[in-house]
């Protein structure tokens, strides 16, 4: 089992990410530079937080036809796993790998607090560790996460059941009061059809520990970490 | 125009215009023993600059005490450097950027963060935390505030807020601490006064001395523009007009982006090995790094500025010395291995480019096209500026009744009004709106960032393992309303409270750095005010054993002849050996006891002054409730603080508190209504305090040496135990409570009595409602 972490030259939590999975959770995690084609043979992929190239255009915009994308994109449609964290999720949705768009927060401010979020399906592999409607404490900082896209697509997301996580008041009530960017149907994370990929705007990486004030995030990790263990299983 | 400027006689009257007096201007030609060209002028104008040579400061910053067993780099380099133990030290520094962010508040504040970024970077040290101290104009309306002033205030809030918040955001460090502060001298003068830190081992440490004559000169960044030429002169070192608006294309601008490009890139080139030294570009661009580099490796540098990447052509010899266009760094590297490092500025996509040769004439020779444009020998151009003893001059003594001192209110009145209307100024309530606008969590090392602890602490993470034992805290001070009362005692203050706040999170203060925000030096009373300021930070680091390692002199702050409060800003830099051993401000759990720790023993008394409304007069509360500003502050007993710290520090490592926090602005009130309000448990606390003299005093006075504990009950006997070992004074004065409210009481009655959710509501909203944004 080996985790990619993807570093545009603008990325700032590709460490945070090799640090929950290297130091925390102590797998096998290594960096793979924006430059390149080869995905170091990697059986999961994340895109951390940051700005990739600055974003100065659009979230994500030029980040999409990086090198590395073109693996990674072929990585996906081939059934590999990818998770896309904040500026990662970004990409993921100029890529095309995920439906949807991202606009500047509601109060037009960047937002850097711990926020509440129910997981909404647990049988993807972001999330098999979680307990339905369990609550995760877990922080956003960003300046454009109010996740937008059309009615029929929207639609589409809730038959399909891929909105992983919602923004929730502490308690967990689906409430536009939990919802700190104004976000579309409160929507915190979304996986595509074929569960296979997932972003997120609030970052699982920062909160790996009591002293950081949560260690909630790790349930996502922990789950592409059981998803994989059963996918080695299943093969062997 | 770009050919006729080099062509131009220099006269008396240029350099005049350049900012250069007469005796500077003949000192020019002595160096040169001929008359300097155009570029050359404008060279010796920004070095010779207050802003760079700190020539009316330097006579008196040679008193602060600079030299510890632990500074492994003192002031005179990019930044301080302090041995942190485990072969890793920590590069800390604060700087000011006050001017630009008046003229242009995002861009202003935005490079100021980069450009204090750049300082530690330069050094070898990644940077892990951002700190910034902001004083601002009134934000509301209100006698002699015009709405309009107002509304001018509160754009320049937003714009710099914008601007700290965007350039670490995106650069990827945590802004996780500082101070903001309100008071009218600063509506058209705000401080934006920021502080970087960064680790390093020790033996990756780089400092700016040019050496190796033949050794090439190495360009990196991004390409030089025509902005923010005179920066360091034009803007830094003269007090603002009502043209002031003119000098915005003085200001430069900021690209974090390309400055993460920078950060990563210089350290994968340090690691190399190639590299000699090293400086950023900042005040006064190209001319200060070529020249200080050279003046400190004892070495002359030449460059040929037609192979400087320029984003704008036909720019003359002059502007591309002379520009300020940011994110830029100057190296020297080993001959022979200019590829390697070459390289590596390819792989990050930068333009790097061999500039340059270092000599061994002491020579800063500039050439344009093989040309020479520019001929001074570097280390008189540095080192041997002018140097003032600018005349000291005391005002006149403040003759005061105490007609102009606060009036106290009887016994037994209701104080709940008047503390509802404290926890609503701007400087008392609570800052989340703006610090939820900055990333205070990247990297993960954030253990307590805004409103935590008193004191903002990152852990430490060692590079190779991940695995955590120590951290560091620091705080950053200053209160410009005491400095303007009294200079001396106000600094001392400063550097009290930040040393206070760093022991409060369980830290053991070690060092400190500072930023000096004055008005003129050409006047005499300022430079009082500067001298005295000196002498209490002075005073103050040497009792607590933290050496000043860095930083700088911001003179100059002033408008229309008006100066500022004089405003030393004091950062102090503490260890915790423990990071699980840190202290935060929030209550608990019900039961466990409030105890006042007071180092001021009862012994020795704390009331110097024959009236205590003299001492009271200068609060934050007689501020807001009263508007009286008057009388002088707090006395301080530095050696009371000193025992304090260390109690505090001692306490901490025994994990004998369930909380800390210092008493400062709005005194004992406020204190403990931060302590509820900080906690997730919705507690409340019943307080009982005996005579301190009249119920506002003991409320809301604002004597030093004081902190707020919470303790388990059955800690309590040795706390008070250690408490007495150490000369501290402990009064047991209320306990935690289960029922969410506030009920303090004076002499048996009620004096505070309200919900904790009633006052909360107006603290944490205020700064909302006086700005005028959505909650």
């Amino acid at each position: 089992m080996k985790f990619g972490v993807v570093v545009f030259p603008g990325s700032n939590c590709d460490h945070d990410a090799l640090y929950a999975i290297g130091s925390v959770l102590q797998k096998p995690v290594e960096f793979i530079w924006h430059q390149s084609q080869d995905l170091a043979n990697s059986d999961a992929i994340i895109l951390p937080g940051g700005f990739a190239y600055g974003d100065y255009l659009r979230t994500g915009a030029i980040a999409r036809f990086s090198p590395v994308m073109k693996s990674v994109e072929k990585f996906a449609n081939s059934g590999g796993m990818v998770l896309g964290i904040c500026n990662g999720f970004q990409i993921l949705l100029e890529a095309g790998l995920l439906p949807g768009a991202m606009m500047r927060n509601s109060g037009l401010r960047y937002i850097c607090r711990h926020v509440h979020i129910r997981v909404e399906q647990i049988d993807t592999p972001f999330t098999n560790a979680a307990a339905r409607r369990q609550i995760l404490k877990i922080p956003i900082a960003h300046n454009d996460g109010n996740y937008s896209a059309d009615e029929s697509t929207l639609a589409d997301l809730e038959k399909n059941r891929q909105i992983v996580f919602r923004y929730t008041t502490p308690d967990g009530r689906n409430d536009q009061a939990g919802n700190p960017n104004g976000s579309a149907h409160n929507i915190a994370g979304i996986c595509n059809r074929e569960r296979n990929v997932a972003g997120l705007m609030p970052h699982p990486e920062r909160a790996v520990e009591a002293a950081l004030s949560s260690a909630d995030g790790l349930t996502v990790f922990q789950s592409m970490i059981n998803a994989l263990v059963g996918a080695a299983r299943a093969s062997a | 125009m770009a050919t006729a400027l080099t062509e131009i006689k220099v006269t008396p009257e240029i350099a005049a215009e350049h900012g250069l007096t007469a005796g500077e201007y003949a000192r020019v030609r002595e160096i040169l023993g001929r008359d300097p060209n155009m570029t050359e002028l404008g060279i010796f104008s920004v070095m010779w600059s207050e802003h760079c040579s700190y020539k009316s400061s330097k006579v008196h910053l040679q008193r602060l005490p600079t030299r510890g067993k632990l500074v492994v780099q003192g002031p005179g380099e990019n930044a301080g450097v302090v041995d942190i133990g485990d072969d890793l030290v920590a590069a800390f520094k604060i700087e000011s950027h006050n001017h630009p962010s008046y003229v242009e508040p995002f861009q202003g504040a935005t490079t100021g963060v980069g450009g204090i970024l750049r300082d530690i970077f330069t050094m070898g040290a990644r940077p892990i935390a951002v700190l910034d101290s902001l004083r601002f104009g009134p934000i509301t309306a209100g006698p002699g505030v015009s709405e309009q002033d107002a509304a001018a205030n509160r754009r320049i809030l937003d714009g710099v807020i914008r601007g700290v918040a965007n350039y670490g955001n995106c650069f990827g460090v945590p802004t996780i601490g500082g101070e903001i502060g309100f008071e009218p001298c600063y509506s058209q003068n705000p401080l934006v006064n920021a502080l970087a830190l960064g680790i390093a081992h020790k033996d990756e440490i780089f400092l700016a001395k040019a050496r190796g004559t033949g050794n090439p000169v190495i360009y990196v960044g991004a390409k030089t523009g025509r902005d923010g030429i005179h920066g360091a002169s034009l803007l830094a070192s003269a007090e603002f007009t009502e043209e002031s608006q003119q000098k915005r294309p003085n200001v430069q601008v900021g690209d974090p982006f390309l400055e993460k490009l920078l950060l990563e890139a210089c350290i994968e080139a340090m690691r190399t090995g190639a590299v000699v030294a090293i400086q950023d570009m900042g005040a006064a661009g190209l001319t200060c790094s070529t020249t200080e580099m050279a003046s400190r490796g004892g070495t002359g540098i030449e460059i040929d500025l037609a192979k400087v990447p320029q984003r704008e052509s036909g720019m003359t010899p002059y502007e591309i010395m002379l520009s300020e266009s940011q994110e830029r760094m100057l190296l020297v590297v080993e001959r022979g291995r200019e590829r390697e490092v070459l390289d590596v500025f390819a792989k990050w996509g930068l333009d790097a480019v061999v500039v340059g040769d270092v000599t061994d004439d002491g020579m800063l020779c500039v050439k344009n096209h093989g040309k020479v444009a520019a001929q001074i020998p570097a280390h008189p151009l540095a080192e041997q500026g002018p140097v003032y003893r600018r005349p000291i001059g005391q005002p006149p003594l403040r003759h005061e009744t105490e007609a102009d001192w606060f009036a106290f209110a009887g016994e037994g009145v209701d104080l709940t009004s008047n503390f509802l209307q404290l926890l609503a100024s701007p400087t008392i309530a609570s800052k989340r709106w703006v610090t939820e606008q900055y990333d205070t969590m990247v990297r993960t090392n954030t253990l307590a960032g805004p409103e935590a602890s008193d004191a903002a602490v990152v852990r430490l993470k060692d590079p190779r393992t991940g695995k955590v034992k120590r951290a560091l805290a620091l705080s950053t001070d200053g209160n410009g309303r005491w400095c303007a009362l009294n200079p001396r005692v106000g600094a001392m203050h400063a550097v009290a409270e930040a040393a206070r706040n760093v022991a409060c999170s369980g830290a053991r203060p070690m060092a400190a750095t500072n930023c000096l925000n004055f008005g003129s030096p050409e006047k005499p009373e300022v430079m009082w005010q500067f001298s005295e300021a000196i002498d209490g930070l002075t005073v103050a680091c040497t009792e607590f054993g933290t050496p000043i390692t860095g930083g700088n002199v911001s003179f100059y702050n002033e408008t229309l002849g008006k100066s500022i409060y004089p405003t030393p800003v004091i950062g102090i830099l503490g260890i915790l050996d423990d990071a699980n051993q840190i202290l935060k401000i929030a209550f608990r759990e019900a039961g466990d006891i409030i105890v006042l720790l007071d180092g001021t023993s009862h012994e020795t008394g704390r009331l110097p002054f024959p009236d205590v409304r003299q001492e009271f007069s200068s609060s934050e509360y007689s501020k807001t409730v009263a508007g009286i500003v008057a009388g002088e502050p707090p006395a301080i007993d530095l050696a009371a603080e000193k025992r304090l710290q260390e109690l505090m520090v001692s306490l901490a490592s025994e994990s004998l508190l369930q909380s800390a926090h210092d008493l400062s602005d709005g005194g004992l009130c406020v204190t403990l209504a931060e302590c509820l309000f900080l906690s997730t448990a919705k507690l409340g606390a019943q307080v009982d305090l005996e005579d301190h003299l009249s119920p506002e005093f003991a409320l809301f006075g604002e004597s030093g040496a004081r902190v707020i504990v919470s303790i388990r009950p059955t800690l309590l006997g040795r706390v008070l135990e250690a408490a007495k070992n150490q000369g501290v004074a402990a009064g047991q004065i209320g306990k935690v409570i289960q029922t969410p409210t506030l009920r303090i009481k004076y002499k048996g009655s009620a004096v505070v009595d309200s919900s904790v959710e009633a006052l909360q509501d107006v603290w944490s909203g205020a700064l909302q409602r006086a700005l005028k944004v959505p909650a």
